[in-house]
């Protein structure tokens, strides 16, 4: 009896191993087909990272909004993490209040362009009150405005097999945003806090803005953006600086 | 004294040395992300230069440091969340729950049961919830989730202090298994059965 009841365990252990197996790999070349695995997904914490990602790009549907404020609610202090970069372009661009700095648009588009901070703040701008959250626990409420990414995505005329959008700064922290995210309506290419120009130390005169995802997704000192089917060949292929640096490249939570 | 010795089941004794492993994780990283910032607010927004509701003193040592962290917080309460799940319905489809907690033939005492209780019904729950609460990726879909707790900083407030209340029992936790007897509790909740009631100081 305790022989037969063994052996019954040990078949169904079996099977339920192999389902369950078979289905862990369906799962995973599901989840590769419609986008659900991180660039960061390997290594000891790659399976959390792939859950977290996968799970809130499932839950969220693409056009959830990140919480807007009222202006009563704009902090009256605004912190920064880092400094300007060094690079001497960069030097010489915000010596010239910008005049010379060209945003570029490359990769997989059928128009490559050029964009001067005249022609940007010239076409349809969004302005946003948002929150800025940063992964060490702070946070602070300001007003942005700039330009959708989706809109120069559009002028650009983004190409079918597109998956990621680079995205190149005058220092080292370049980062990724996954299509959805990309053409999501609250993510700027803002030239404006609280109704100013961008201050230097926040991003002068083009920085990113996407209020779904901590603050360090937010990469400031914009120059270059360019459109990929793959991060493979970037940096270290893990989709942004931030895993290099030990930081998950999706920051939703 | 004569015990009624808990039989644990099998469900129990693996959810719970999962649920130990993965609380260790959450708390190791806990305090590692605590030490970027270890200042709380209420509220919506809080900074340095900002007012603040706690200020612990511990040092700002590990700002921009907790990458790894973060990465084995999430990890970690991703182990602890389907684990719990797990434990939930199992204890309500077995009726451990009933059995456990409810019934006046408990093996526990009435404080043993509403503290335990309280841990799995309220304080875990809560902690998730707070958690969510701090992703600007879920509130855009949930925005019910922060704006009860007042905003954001409320809700990392909140997950702070239920985290000391759950240090807090585990070490009453720790201790009472202790006093019970230290060999017989553990292994109650590893073997899978006691032939005999064990006998306990």
């Amino acid at each position: 009896m305790s022989n037969l009841f063994s052996r019954r365990k040990l078949i169904t252990t079996g099977l339920a191993t192999a389902a369950g197996a078979s289905g862990l790999a369906a799962a995973a070349r599901l989840a590769d087909r419609y986008g659900l695995i991180p660039p960061d997904h390997g290594g000891i914490y790659g399976v959390g990272e792939t859950l977290t990602y996968a799970s809130q790009r499932l839950l969220m549907s693409h056009h959830s909004l990140a919480r807007e404020f009222d202006r009563s609610h704009i902090s009256k202090v605004f912190p920064v993490n880092g400094d300007a970069p060094l690079d001497e372009t960069y030097q010489r661009l915000l010596a010239g209040g910008f005049a010379e700095w060209r945003l570029r648009v490359d990769g997989l588009v059928a128009r490559p362009s050029v964009f001067s901070l005249a022609e940007l703040q010239g076409f349809p701008s969004r302005s946003q009150i948002t929150n800025q959250a940063c992964e060490e626990g702070w946070s602070f409420i300001a007003e942005w405005t700039g330009v959708p990414l989706s809109y120069i995505l559009n002028l650009a005329g983004v190409l079918p097999r597109a998956k990621y959008v680079v995205l190149f700064p005058f220092d080292e922290y370049w980062d990724s945003l996954d299509m959805p995210e990309a053409l999501h309506p609250q993510t700027l290419l803002a030239y404006a806090m609280n109704g100013q120009e961008l201050p230097t130390p926040h991003g002068a005169p083009l920085r990113l803005r996407v209020p779904r995802q901590l603050g360090y997704k937010s990469i400031k000192y914009l120059g270059r953006i360019s459109v990929t089917d793959t991060l493979k060949d970037v940096g270290e292929g893990l989709g942004s600086r931030s895993p290099e640096v030990g930081y998950s490249w999706y920051a939703g939570i | 004294m004569l015990l009624d010795s808990p039989r644990h089941s099998a469900v129990v004794r693996i959810t719970h040395w999962i649920a130990t492993l993965s609380f260790l994780g959450l708390l190791v990283s806990g305090i590692a992300i605590l030490l970027a910032h270890p200042r709380f607010y209420w509220g919506e927004t809080g900074t340095v230069g900002m007012p603040s509701l706690i200020d612990l003193p511990l040092p700002f040592v590990l700002a921009g440091q907790t990458g790894w962290g973060r990465y084995l917080h999430f990890l970690s309460a991703w182990v602890c969340v389907l684990t719990g799940l797990l434990y939930g319905l199992s204890g309500l489809l077995t009726r451990h729950f009933r059995k456990t907690f409810l019934s006046a033939s408990s093996a526990y005492n009435v404080l043993q049961r509403l503290t335990y209780m309280g841990v799995v019904f309220v304080l875990f729950p809560l902690m998730i919830w707070t958690g969510l609460a701090m992703s600007p990726a879920i509130t855009s879909v949930l925005p019910g989730l922060v704006e009860a707790f007042g905003g954001r900083q409320s809700a990392r407030t909140i997950h702070f202090v239920i985290a000391v209340l759950l240090v807090l029992f585990l070490i009453v936790h720790i201790s009472m298994v202790y006093r019970a007897g230290f060999r017989s509790r553990v292994g109650a909740m590893i073997r899978t059965t006691h032939e005999q009631p064990i006998l306990t100081p």
